[in-house]
């Protein structure tokens, strides 16, 4: 082995992976055929699916769930996953809500009040895991059913009512309405602001995933918790800090909530969890760990947004849409597992 | 072949080491002990390491050699002894902790992250940064290249470095984790039974790369059950069985027969003679593990005297 000839232009064990190959090697590349071919199909068959407006809509459906699943893409490359994040997106939204207007201050105090509440359940969220070994399955589905009883209990405990009361009056509403459920004009279509905070972090986190040392710890600490420990990974912390960018995601998106309908329902959000979990899996992330990219969490949130929006436009009643995403993740994770087969045998 | 019967005056415990002759030991384990609850998974441990030297830990499966350099590479505390770096005594905390004392372990299931390519397992945990603050992100070009020289140096020809790790040979994925350890500076490098899964050729190749790291000056913990692998490249021997120590010695003192005879254990054999015996119709078998045993007294005998 040592004796053959270290030859950097040949080596006749290395047959020249052609480009196409290399592109069928990464995590995504199942979802994007995905894409593609749903893109195609609903352009043929609803005309109305090809206008820009349509298309800014359904960017913008992609957007509620991309946004998550970011968050959740990284967490499930780093080994975990997170059964409470559809009920801590409204738990953030409703302490936001009600922290400013039971104390009547200015809305931005809530809004602070509610990523401290956001990432410390990222924190304990994390915190427990570590602390108990226990499977993220259990801890996480624990902190869900604790939120969705806090959300209830808690809202009609403060505000008497099963939704809180409308924030619009407070101070600081339009400022912050303006920063997270505004729409922006581009060529006389209205994009809605979260569009561009979806891409803003599926490009940070792609970043962080590929080019820092946190993402190799990412990648090692869900590949392999134990190998990672021992060349000095520091995997507790790298798994806190998932949770908690979780949590960031789902303060994101809670704040969206928020000001893009004033008021919040507390009994909402039960089953998203699930929607960013399938995006993220759709996209190309291991259930197991330690493979997978923001941008394909991205992309399963695109297929998410295009089946949603482009059952309504072909005119087809929304029941089947359920029926649809179940397809697609079959279908989507069995090209990811049969593409990932063969590109790695050859 | 009695562990009472082992005196340990061949330790070197608060002496001069006979082969270096420096007061200071890199490592120094003094009857290091360590239980698990109730149980006792290792006691009375001493042992050394030096500059240049390959120390070989041999035992049996279950004769305490995982918990024993779990300790040094900072997974376990050890409870009992005192456990000297540079002289220095210390209660590693941490693997991160072992590893910015100098000591770097390649572990049986290799720690390396499968999924993950090459380059990236090779900097895992110490990874190469440029820029500032927040926009810090790790030098991708210099990595790869140095992976690449690096195994190159070590007689390691790679393909690509951009593979998942995962792809390679165990005897591969073996030395590319040797040459990570030598890379970032370590003093001491524990390898933990590193040819265990390997065939006779891979092996040959992992013991060169030991002596390699030898020569460079870093101190090798060689641990293995195989004395056949141990003794050529080994220059002291510490042998446990059951979580104690049953021998700890110089080449000097040593033969490869007496250690193998040490390793294989005579009053085994002679249980397996005895139901032989019973059994009856196994002649052929029978005189075979006879032999042995006559031979394993003779070593053991030979060893004993050699001693005192």
């Amino acid at each position: 082995m040592a004796n053959a000839v270290l030859t950097a232009t040949s080596d006749e064990r290395v047959s020249t992976r052609n480009p196409l190959q290399k592109l069928l090697v990464r995590p995504e590349i199942g979802a994007l055929v995905g894409a593609v071919v749903l893109f195609v199909f609903f352009s043929a068959i609803a005309p109305v699916f090809l206008q820009p407006n349509s298309l800014a809509t359904v960017l913008y459906g992609s957007s509620t769930i991309g946004i998550m699943a970011v968050g959740v893409a990284l967490l499930m490359i780093g080994g975990e996953f997170d059964l409470s994040t559809g009920v801590a997106v409204i738990t953030s939204a409703l302490s936001a809500s009600m922290f400013s207007w039971y104390f009547s201050v200015n809305i931005w105090v809530g809004v602070l009040f509610a990523l401290l509440i956001s990432l410390g359940i990222g924190f304990i969220n994390g915190w427990i895991l570590v602390k108990t070994k226990l499977p993220s399955f259990i801890v996480t589905l624990a902190t869900f059913l604790m939120l969705a009883g806090l959300n209830l209990g808690l809202t009609r405990m403060i505000g008497g009512a099963v939704a809180t009361p409308s924030i619009s009056s407070i101070d600081g509403f339009d400022a912050a309405k303006a920063i997270f459920a505004s729409s922006v004009n581009i060529a006389g279509i209205e994009v809605n602001v979260t569009v561009f905070i979806w891409i803003g972090l599926v490009a940070v986190a792609s970043w962080v995933l590929l080019r820092t040392k946190v993402g190799n710890w990412i990648f090692a600490a869900g590949g392999d918790a134990n190998a990672a420990r021992a060349v000095g990974v520091p995997v507790t912390k790298t798994k806190i800090g998932l949770f908690m960018a979780v949590g960031f995601c789902g303060w994101i998106l809670g704040m969206h909530n928020l000001f893009a309908f004033n008021t919040v329902q507390s009994g909402e959000g039960v089953g998203n969890e699930f929607l960013y979990i399938i995006a993220a899996v759709i996209g190309g992330c291991l259930l197991t760990g330690g493979y997978g990219s923001a941008v394909g969490g991205a992309i399963g949130a695109f297929i998410f947004g295009m089946a949603n929006k482009g059952i309504v436009y072909a005119q087809w009643n929304p029941d089947w849409f359920k029926f649809f995403l179940g397809l697609m993740l079959l279908l989507a994770t069995i090209v990811n597992l049969i593409v990932k087969r063969r590109a790695e045998s050859k | 072949m009695n562990a009472q019967q082992i005196n340990q005056q061949t330790l070197l415990k608060d002496e001069k080491d006979p082969l270096t002759h420096t007061p200071v030991h890199l490592l120094s384990l003094d009857k290091i002990g360590k239980h698990y609850g109730n149980v006792i998974a290792l006691r009375d441990v001493t042992m050394a390491v030096d500059n240049g030297r390959v120390t070989c830990v041999l035992g049996d499966n279950g004769a305490g050699k995982s918990t024993l350099i779990k300790i040094i590479a900072g997974l376990h505390q050890h409870d009992e002894g005192s456990f000297k770096i540079m002289g220095e005594e210390r209660k590693l905390g941490s693997p991160r902790e072992a590893l910015d004392a100098g000591i770097a372990t390649v572990y049986q299931d290799l720690a390396v992250v499968p999924l993950m390519p090459i380059w990236r397992n090779f900097f895992l945990g110490s990874e190469l940064t440029t820029g500032w603050g927040p926009f810090k992100s790790m030098d991708v070009q210099k990595m790869k290249d140095i992976t690449l020289k690096e195994l190159a140096e070590m007689g390691i020809d790679l393909r690509d470095v951009e593979q998942p790790i995962g792809q390679l040979s165990g005897g591969e994925r073996q030395c590319v984790a040797i040459a990570r350890a030598v890379y970032f500076g370590a003093k001491v490098l524990i390898l933990d039974e590193p040819t265990a899964a390997l065939g006779v050729k891979q092996s040959g190749v992992v013991l060169r790369y030991i002596l390699q790291a030898r020569d460079r000056g870093l101190g090798v913990i060689f641990i293995t059950h195989n004395p056949h692998h141990a003794f050529p490249v080994g220059d002291r021997f510490l042998l446990l069985k059951r979580g104690k120590s049953i021998g700890y010695y110089d080449k000097k003192d040593i033969t490869l027969d007496e250690l193998t005879a040490q390793m294989a254990g005579g009053a085994e054999l002679a249980e397996l003679a005895h139901e032989l015996e019973q059994l009856g119709g196994h002649t052929e078998a029978l005189k075979e593990v006879q032999a042995e045993v006559a031979g394993v007294a003779d070593a053991a005998a030979e060893s004993n005297t050699k001693r005192h």
